[in-house]
């Protein structure tokens, strides 16, 4: 009888959150769908934004999500995959045990301190050094960089470890050093993994906000360099809703509809990988 | 004479897993080495390529030759001696990449990366071991869609690939089934004529038929050494007598 009432209890729960999700995913798109229609394709993926006067153009803000998020990747991915392969196959096990939760804790800051770290240290290091307003494509790319690490690291660490010892062993046995081994089989034999963790990581960057509001200057256009400012979807949608009303607010929705399938198929194309065999 | 191990003791942390082995492994001859699990034998095997070095706390005393030369010695290049000495494991290893790929992969180690050599070796290997008429036109499929006896026949050829003197095999053959058993000894018969081959087996009539010398190990010590023929017919050990008759095991 008891079990009866927890597992009944536990499906409501279970299906509340399912209900949830169906609920916003109607809720944003519903809000912000039509007026896609209503401005217009061409209207919409156009240069204007100035949603109170019938300016609904949002190219510069997707370039700008696009940028950071590039950005972010050739930042994350580098040093991530580094880390993965330095855990999984150069240290021991003590050092993997320790590391691992750190690098994993990265993921536990919350994002206004890594944009508060970005404007007190990065924006004028990079304002200093290269010129420019600081608050940039750059830092934003670096510290979303960062920001993605957890996640790269540790699906690829999961992955390399997945990664049967026979392989390792025939590829030693012919000869091939830990490096050749590495580059030549471990990686290809992970890859799936490592792409998923990359995805994932990629759908982190792209849906930041606090982080990027605070140091990528936030200034609608598609910069001409890396040192100019930026706008993305998520900083558009978080420094406007408070005060946006009729069109305006739908847009907005409708920035958000676009942000969401963005990333509804990012994670879409990881499961994919990673389920495939 | 091959490979000479002399006094041979093989420690994990504190366990003896290879107690005073002294053996000759002769050229072009197939040296089966056999006994029950657990008692060395693969562990005997890889010494020859110093694989057990990839594991913690392996430490050898006692001296093994190859050539006459001692492959322990500080001076002796590792990553050249698993060139000379190649291995095929039980289960098929191939890594998965294409067929081409697999068999390219050794001489790519070995820095060889133009392509036209790459294709002259890669067929040259797959012909050795009966692979290229059914694979030549497929050599950029996927080394994991072959069956287990073609997969297993592909790591020969990846081996052959870099031109090794030495094979050892690790029971190449515990994952197949009878045919495809026949069709590997078939081909370690043609092999010997090039390479020598040493050889561990479970499988007593799979050493009879394929061995010319057969080793009988027990607990970390190798019992007896002899020519096949006297093993298997009339070995000088009780215990050997007992294992061979299927006393235990």
């Amino acid at each position: 009888m008891k079990d009866k009432i927890a597992e009944k209890l536990l499906l409501f729960i279970a299906l509340s959150a399912i209900l949830s999700l169906l609920l916003i995913t109607f809720f944003i798109f519903q809000q912000g769908i039509p007026l896609i229609f209503k401005a217009g394709l061409g209207n919409f993926f156009a240069l204007k934004w100035a949603p109170t006067r019938g300016g609904f153009g949002i190219l510069s803000m997707i370039v700008g999500s696009l940028m950071v998020t590039i950005g972010a990747l050739a930042v994350g991915i580098p040093f991530g995959l580094a880390g993965a392969i330095f855990l999984a196959e150069f240290s021991s096990k003590t050092i993997q045990k320790t590391l691992k939760p750190i690098i994993e804790l990265l993921a536990g800051i919350p994002s206004v301190v890594y944009g508060f770290i970005g404007i007190v240290i990065l924006v004028p290091f990079i304002r200093e050094t290269f010129g420019g307003p600081g608050f940039s494509v750059l830092a934003a790319s670096v510290i979303l960089g960062i920001m993605i690490l957890p996640t790269i690291v540790s699906i690829s660490y999961d992955a390399l470890l997945a990664v049967p010892n026979t392989y390792r062993e025939g590829s030693y046995a012919l000869g091939a050093t830990k490096w050749q081994t590495i580059v030549m089989v471990l990686l290809h034999a992970a890859r799936s993994g490592i792409v998923a963790g990359i995805i994932l990581g990629m759908g982190r960057a792209i849906g930041e906000t606090m982080a990027v509001i605070m140091i990528a200057g936030n200034a609608l256009k598609i910069p001409g360099s890396i040192l100019d400012s930026v706008r993305t979807l998520t900083s558009t949608i978080a420094l406007e809703l408070g005060y946006a009303a009729g069109d305006h607010r739908a847009a907005l929705f409708a920035c958000g509809s676009i942000l969401f399938l963005i990333i509804i198929v990012l994670n879409i194309i990881a499961i994919r990988i990673t389920s495939r065999k | 004479m091959k490979i000479n191990t002399t006094n041979l003791n093989l420690y994990y942390h504190k366990f003896q897993a290879l107690k005073n082995v002294n053996m000759d492994v002769k050229r072009n001859l197939v040296t089966g080495i056999i006994g029950p699990s657990g008692c060395g034998k693969s562990t005997l095997l890889r010494v020859f390529n110093r694989m057990n070095e990839l594991i913690e706390g392996v430490r050898t005393t006692g001296s093994v030759l190859i050539d006459n030369e001692d492959i322990h010695s500080p001076m002796y290049d590792v990553i050249l001696l698993r060139k000379r000495v190649g291995m095929v494991f039980q289960r098929p290893n191939a890594f998965p990449l294409s067929i081409f790929d697999n068999i390219a992969y050794g001489p790519r180690v070995w820095n060889i990366s133009d392509r036209k050599t790459l294709t002259e070796i890669v067929e040259r290997s797959l012909a050795a071991v009966d692979l290229l008429d059914v694979l030549k036109d497929r050599l950029h499929d996927s080394a994991l869609s072959l069956s287990a006896e073609k997969q297993q026949r592909l790591c020969i050829a990846r081996l052959l690939a870099v031109e090794p003197e030495i094979l050892l095999m690790d029971e190449p053959c515990s994952a197949l089934d009878p045919i495809a058993t026949g069709k590997i000894e078939e081909l370690m018969l043609e092999l010997k004529k090039r390479y020598t081959i040493v050889i561990v087996t479970h499988n007593m009539q799979q050493a009879a038929r394929i061995a010319d010398e057969v080793g009988f190990m027990l607990l970390g010590e190798l019992v007896e050494f002899d020519t096949a023929k006297t093993v298997f017919t009339n070995p000088k050990d009780k215990r050997t007598a007992d294992y061979i008759s299927g006393r235990f095991g």
